[in-house]
């Protein structure tokens, strides 16, 4: 069963009837619904088209979080072998909001830190929702520091609502936590590359995103604030979060034009939970043109350009 | 250049009645309800002598108690690209940050300071909670980059007072850059071997806490003050749960090892002086009453230098 977001409703009516078509010749023999089937696929895909080249940014919100949406563990299944995961912060806990681990990305050995939702209520559970606690943000310490240390590239996945409030987090340091993986973000000498592939949250994104390159998929957004918790501050009302959406220029494009990030990668069209092998297969291929591009810089240029990088954002906007 | 901004705005509101002067002119302590006189307090750091309660200072207010005679140099920090987003929530950025350039008189919400704190001379950035809750937008951004650049071509320490409700919302995902570019400029300062010291005020929250004020190398936080990364009613709404008394103050992030020291105002000074000292390898200060008019006494550097060697052969 497919999940239809709101503003799918032209296409789910057009889905639902190619469905009763094709139920009906598997009813009665001999009726021909081939022709009227191909049609209204046509119509199908060609409304899909229309509705997602002109998404709100609240649509792309829902989209973003989409719970067909193909998320970090999918993205290490296809396009990483080898996977080894490794776990633990060595100081307190283990933390499966962040996976992490070495690998091989086509061939090459590397480093990956990827925010896992979850896909179902025991996932999600496990995963907290994609949102880390200090522990994972000192996990991603960990590795980036191993990976410094044996010359592996970072290859960061980015999906998380932000980092995760509670008690417990506060107690061991969650502000600290993050800071410090910011800040190791920069400091490592091997390239690193961060592909936001759903939602970008906050503090609790910026933690793995702080690299060298960094992509967002099409309807991915990366923000400040979600768009209910600024529309809660600002509008004090947080059913104003369609404009909270759209006044914070949260999407791929408007990051794009405001210098924060290096690329946009295409969906599928309909997104990426339509075709889920594709999406990735592309933000692989982006990945691969990154690293190629920075693999073999000295540690020092690679370490300025990051720094430089980020110190220029906001300098030239007119 | 700075003229307009020197000579002539503050002549311009010459022209209307000074607003810090509180209109009532006894103050009441938020803790106890005890009543201040406006005077007294000012006298005593803004802290209420019955609870000992701090009260927020804005940055000029708090550079006038920390550095010697109350003097600094004001060091110019970049202009910025006012509201890239051309934000509007129930009103537009550009009039809030009017209305809060009005308020305070300042550019934004982080002052650079260069000055001595017991003859020891030092780079401050103060964040100040009065323009915007002491958000971090572009302007304070550049601020604290400028702030750790000047530490570092002057060769001084850099510290760093925070008080902020965290992100300017109004600037997006420019604000949510600044923690990244404020890591950098403490990464800069430490490179160049410099002490980064924070000084955690209240309240501190936010992304301001997830990035350069929870990176220095001691950090130090004045009593009862709010720090933490989300809020307390965030928190409350997540786990539905009454938060442990005491949550998220100074004293429970000491308990818990994020803070080296909760200070008190009044030792702020001297123990900023000292470590700064320390870190410096500088010799211990002369006191005031053996201390002579020209130049400090031949034998100090060289007992100075001595110490540390013996320091260093004991580690």
């Amino acid at each position: 069963m497919r999940t239809f977001l709101d503003f799918e409703k032209p296409v789910a009516d057009l889905e639902g009837q190619i469905q009763d078509l094709k139920r009906l010749e598997d009813g009665e023999d001999g009726v021909s619904v081939a022709e009227e089937v191909s049609a209204l696929e046509r119509k199908a895909h060609e409304a899909l088209k229309a509705i997602y080249s002109k998404l709100t940014p609240w649509q792309k919100t829902q989209v973003a979080r989409h719970p067909d949406r193909p998320h970090a563990r999918h993205y290490i299944e296809r396009l990483f072998t080898e996977f080894t995961p490794l776990a633990g912060d060595r100081k307190f806990a283990e933390d499966n909001a962040i996976l992490a681990g070495l690998a091989r990305f086509r061939g090459e050995a590397v480093a990956v830190l990827a925010q896992e939702k979850g896909s179902d209520t025991q996932g999600r559970i496990k995963h907290n929702f994609g949102m880390a606690r200090p522990e994972g943000y000192r996990k991603a310490v960990r590795i980036m520091e191993l990976a410094d240390r044996f010359g592996l590239p970072v290859v960061s996945l980015v999906d998380t609502a932000g980092a995760y409030p509670g008690i417990g987090a506060e107690e061991r340091g969650q502000a600290e936590a993050i800071a410090r993986s910011t800040e190791m973000c920069l400091k490592i000498g091997v390239p690193n590359v961060a592909v936001v592939i759903g939602e970008g949250g906050s503090g609790g994104a910026i933690a793995i995103a702080t690299a060298n390159r960094v992509f967002m998929l099409e309807h991915a957004i990366y923000s400040v604030i979600s768009p209910e918790g600024a529309a809660s501050i600002l509008w004090k009302d947080s059913s104003r979060a369609q404009d909270a959406a759209t006044a914070m220029k949260i999407t791929a494009t408007d990051l794009l034009g405001l210098k924060v990030i290096d690329g946009v990668i295409a969906e599928p069209v309909g997104g990426a939970h339509r075709a889920p092998a594709e999406a990735i297969n592309r933000a692989g291929d982006r990945i691969e043109t990154a690293l190629r591009d920075l693999v073999g810089q000295p540690p020092d240029a690679l370490r300025r350009a990051r720094r430089d990088k980020f110190l220029a954002i906001g300098r030239t906007l007119g | 250049m700075n003229w307009i901004e020197n000579v002539v705005r503050p002549k311009i509101r010459g022209l209307w009645p000074k607003r810090e002067v509180p209109e009532n002119l006894w103050v009441k302590c938020p803790e106890t309800g005890e009543m201040v006189f406006h005077q007294d307090l000012e006298a005593n750091q803004f802290v209420f002598p019955g609870s000992g309660y701090h009260q927020r200072m804005d940055a000029p207010t708090r550079l006038r108690h920390l550095m010697d005679d109350g003097a600094w140099e004001t060091i110019p920090t970049p202009s910025v690209v006012a509201d890239p987003l051309r934000f509007r929530d129930e009103r537009r950025y550009t009039d809030r940050l009017k209305t809060a350039k009005a308020k305070t008189g300042r550019e934004d919400a982080v002052v650079v300071a260069a000055g001595a704190i017991e003859a020891v001379p030092v780079v401050v950035a103060v964040q100040d909670f009065d323009f915007m809750g002491g958000s971090l937008g572009m302007a304070a951004g550049e601020a604290i980059v400028t702030g750790a650049r000047t530490a570092v071509e002057r060769h001084l320490p850099y510290i760093l007072f925070a008080a902020s409700g965290g992100a300017r919302m109004q600037e997006g995902i420019l604000s949510l850059m600044q923690m990244p570019r404020t890591t950098v400029a403490v990464e800069e300062v430490k490179e160049a071997g410099l002490p980064y010291v924070v000084v955690l005020t209240n309240p501190t929250t936010g992304g301001v806490t997830a990035s350069y004020a929870m990176l220095g190398d001691v950090q130090i936080a004045e009593p009862g003050a709010l720090i933490g990364f989300a809020g307390p009613r965030v928190i409350e709404q997540t786990i539905r749960e009454k938060l442990p008394e005491g949550f998220q103050r100074s004293e429970y992030l000491m308990e818990h090892g994020m803070v080296d020291m909760v200070v008190h105002r009044h030792e702020l000074r001297a123990t900023l002086a000292r470590l700064c000292r320390l870190l410096m390898k500088q010799p211990e200060p002369v006191r005031a009453a053996e201390l002579e008019p020209a130049e400090p006494a031949p034998e100090q550097p060289a007992r100075a230098e001595g110490d540390s060697e013996t320091a260093s052969a004991a580690a």
